[in-house]
């Protein structure tokens, strides 16, 4: 279990392309602990996830990011994979005649990473179950060709192959019928348990919180967090909607 | 830019030759050829008529910038050692050091069933199998299938390619010197590959080797060739003509990986004449080479026939890869697919240039062509130029060309599973090519594999 570290997001303002997205988000994500990030379409989501995942394009004009005791702010992408920060996308790039195994096993971020190639195919095979896959897909190209239910449970699939300390979850649960969510859901809520994941769980519907309940509920507004507050505050949003946090 | 010391191959030797050709292309020098290898009549007069047909024939109007190229700046021949050697202790030191560098003794012992080394002009080193000769399996430089097999050789020499074919057709028949004769009996099947391997050594130097490969009925042969050479400031030429004739119901497999250094115009021709439910596959790797031009094709005269033809080209900074294939359906129910990759970085140029025809009366015929392109940043180019000429209704052609570029988003999804920009590159390349090294024998596919990996490891990462 980790114990202490937290996700701190500080003051963050972030730039796509001269464009200000982010204006100074504050966020705390703690270990063990859901955080279920709610706003409408366009009010920076996705941007927050790719700057804590430090995509090159997204430009942090001001603010920290800090993983514990480390300032990761100006740190590529690939350092923060391995420090523990994981990134489930939204939408998932297909790579031809890269398989999904291909991908963790070069994964050097993975907890796997000195387990032999046949052993890490048994764990793999086993961690694909609890995602819902069967054992097939991890030889299958990453995200190329597969359905939109598929590309999200092979994101999952790789947050508890790779055992994160953080996990940013960018709609997961999109365009997924019920069994599937309970699946996904299920899973994500095992390496909260045993692995003491931090997770910040971006959403649109409520539905997942039935299977996967938020400690906190943040709502995002305008690049803006607007709001803070427990599990109530998303069935607050779903009855009022965000046209209370617009100016 | 290019990183230093990414082409491990461009060390030299010193030269220490037995004869040597005045610099140029005369009438003179190809004398001197023809005389050195003690010729009969009809192959001086093929040289002689060659050489008028590439005097007269202008440059290709079309593919890569050949203007730069003095064909009186080469040799055109350079005698290496006296005779071929069936041992390598025979062969002189500092040559058979060489080869030891570039491996192939070490995979003779391990996966070929015969092997022909040419250094400069010549065939320095020639094996084959003891079980195969016995079957009646022929493995001999050009030279010696000349000598020792005079009918065959005179029956199929340039009727595949014939020297009016194009300039470099000409060139090649005119001063050709070295490559491979091989003669597959009918049903004989060659498990093991036979492997040439081409070794440029001297500045300026021009190699112009020959093959011809007879696979009669039902047999198989798999067919393997490579080459590279030292970097040199100056220009070398590399002019190769290939002729397969692929008879009744065999199959032909020619692979090349071809890992010239960067100064190397690398201009060949290569043919295959494909007869009643044969099969020729043409894997053509290209990796190295300042320029190269080169279209293997496939000529599908017989019911049934069929032509595959692999093609994969990297190229970087100062290279231009113009290459592709060409499938003539002349005949009904032949079939032939022509898949080419190419990855362009660095300021690199690919062109992708196909030529697909079906003639009247070829019925039932089918036909894929595909070709897909990867460049990897904003420098370099890849282009298409695919001609498809269809003169019989009752066929099925299929083409599709796709260009992709490696994203920003691709790498940024690899390295936030915590691979390096370099591995997130690689990996998509190794992803790109995956297809073709999964038709190469496991050893040949590492080490194309490999030569890449050394390609994109210069200034990646």
């Amino acid at each position: 279990m980790i114990k202490g570290l937290a996700l701190r997001i500080s003051n963050l303002s972030v730039s796509v392309e001269g464009k200000e997205i982010l204006r100074g988000v504050d966020l705390t994500v703690r270990p063990g602990k859901i955080h279920a990030l709610m706003g409408p379409n366009g009010s920076g989501k996705s941007t927050l996830a790719y700057a804590l995942a430090g995509r090159p394009r997204y430009r942090i004009t001001s603010g920290k990011i800090y993983l514990g005791n480390k300032d990761i702010t100006d740190w590529e992408p690939e350092k923060r994979a391995k420090l523990g920060l994981f990134l489930a996308f939204q939408h998932p790039v297909g790579v031809e005649g890269v398989s999904l195994f291909n991908l963790l096993r070069s994964a050097s971020s993975s907890s796997m990473r000195k387990v032999s190639p046949r052993e890490l195919l048994i764990r793999l095979k086993a961690i694909s179950s609890d995602a819902g896959l069967g054992e097939g897909f991890l030889r299958r190209d990453l995200n190329f060709g597969l359905s939109g239910g598929e590309k999200k449970r092979s994101e999952v699939l790789q947050a508890l192959a790779l055992k994160p300390k953080f996990a940013v979850l960018d709609e997961v649960d999109s365009g997924l019928d019920i069994d599937a969510l309970e699946v996904i859901a299920k899973a994500v809520g095992g390496l909260i348990r045993e692995n003491g994941s931090g997770v910040l769980l971006i959403t649109h519907y409520q539905r997942i919180f039935r299977y996967l309940k938020p400690d906190f509920v943040h709502v995002m507004v305008g690049g803006e967090i607007t709001d803070s507050g427990g599990p109530e505050l998303a069935v607050k949003l779903e009855k009022k909607g965000y046209g209370s946090y617009r100016r | 830019m290019e990183g230093p010391g990414t082409y491990r191959f461009g060390f030299s030797d010193p030269e220490d030759y037995v004869f040597k050709a005045e610099k140029g292309l005369s009438s003179r020098v190809v004398e001197q050829i023809s005389h050195v290898k003690d010729e009969p009549g009809w192959m001086r007069e093929l040289r002689f008529r060659a050489l008028r047909i590439f005097e007269r024939k202008s440059l290709p109007a079309w593919g890569a910038d050949l203007s730069r190229i003095n064909f009186n700046d080469f040799y055109y021949y350079i005698r290496p050692s006296d005779r071929q050697a069936r041992r390598w202790e025979d062969v002189p030191k500092a040559i058979r050091q060489t080869y030891e560098k570039l491996g192939v003794p070490q995979a003779e012992r391990k996966l070929l069933a015969g092997v022909k080394a040419q250094y400069e002009s010549e065939v320095i080193y020639g094996s084959l199998r003891r079980e195969l000769s016995k079957q009646g399996v022929i493995f001999l430089s050009m030279e010696e299938g000349l000598v020792k097999h005079p009918d065959i050789v005179k029956r199929y020499f340039g009727t595949v390619v014939p020297p009016a074919d194009n300039k470099f057709a000409a060139l090649n028949s005119a001063v050709w010197s070295g490559g491979s004769f091989v003669y597959i009996p009918p049903g004989v099947h060659v498990q093991l590959p036979l492997q040439a391997y081409f070794r440029i050594n001297a500045e300026h130097m021009g190699q112009f080797e020959r093959t011809l490969i007879v696979a009669e009925e039902g047999s198989f042969l798999h067919y393997v060739e490579g080459c590279t050479a030292p970097t040199y400031s100056s220009d070398s030429l590399h002019s190769a003509v290939v002729e397969v004739v692929v008879k009744k119901g065999a199959r032909v497999r020619y692979t090349t990986i071809q890992n010239w250094s960067k100064n190397v115009y690398n201009l060949v021709t290569k043919r295959a004449w494909v007869g009643e439910d044969a099969v020729m596959e043409w894997i053509d790797g290209n990796i190295g080479s300042k320029v190269t031009m080169k279209y293997p094709s496939a000529h599908l005269m017989e019911k049934g026939a069929r032509g595959e033809i692999l093609s994969l080209t990297y190229a970087d900074f100062g290279q231009h890869q113009d290459a592709g294939g060409k499938v003539i359906h002349a005949a009904p129910y032949t079939s032939s697919v022509i898949t080419a990759k190419s990855i362009s970085r660095g300021g690199g140029r690919n062109s992708y240039r196909s030529f697909l025809e079906i003639n009247p009366g070829a019925v039932g015929s089918r036909a894929h062509v595909r070709c897909e392109a990867l460049i990897l940043d904003s420098r370099s180019r890849s282009d298409t130029y695919p001609t498809i000429r269809v003169n019989e209704k009752q066929v099925n052609v299929g083409h599709e060309a796709t260009v992709s570029r490696v994203g920003e988003e691709q790498l940024f999804y690899l390295r936030s599973r915590g691979l390096t920009e370099g591995e997130a590159t690689s990996m998509v390349v190794n992803g790109f090519i995956e297809p073709i090294v999964r038709k190469l024998p496991l050893e040949y596919a590492v080490e194309l594999n490999r030569l890449i990996e050394m390609e994109m490891g210069g200034s990646v990462g």
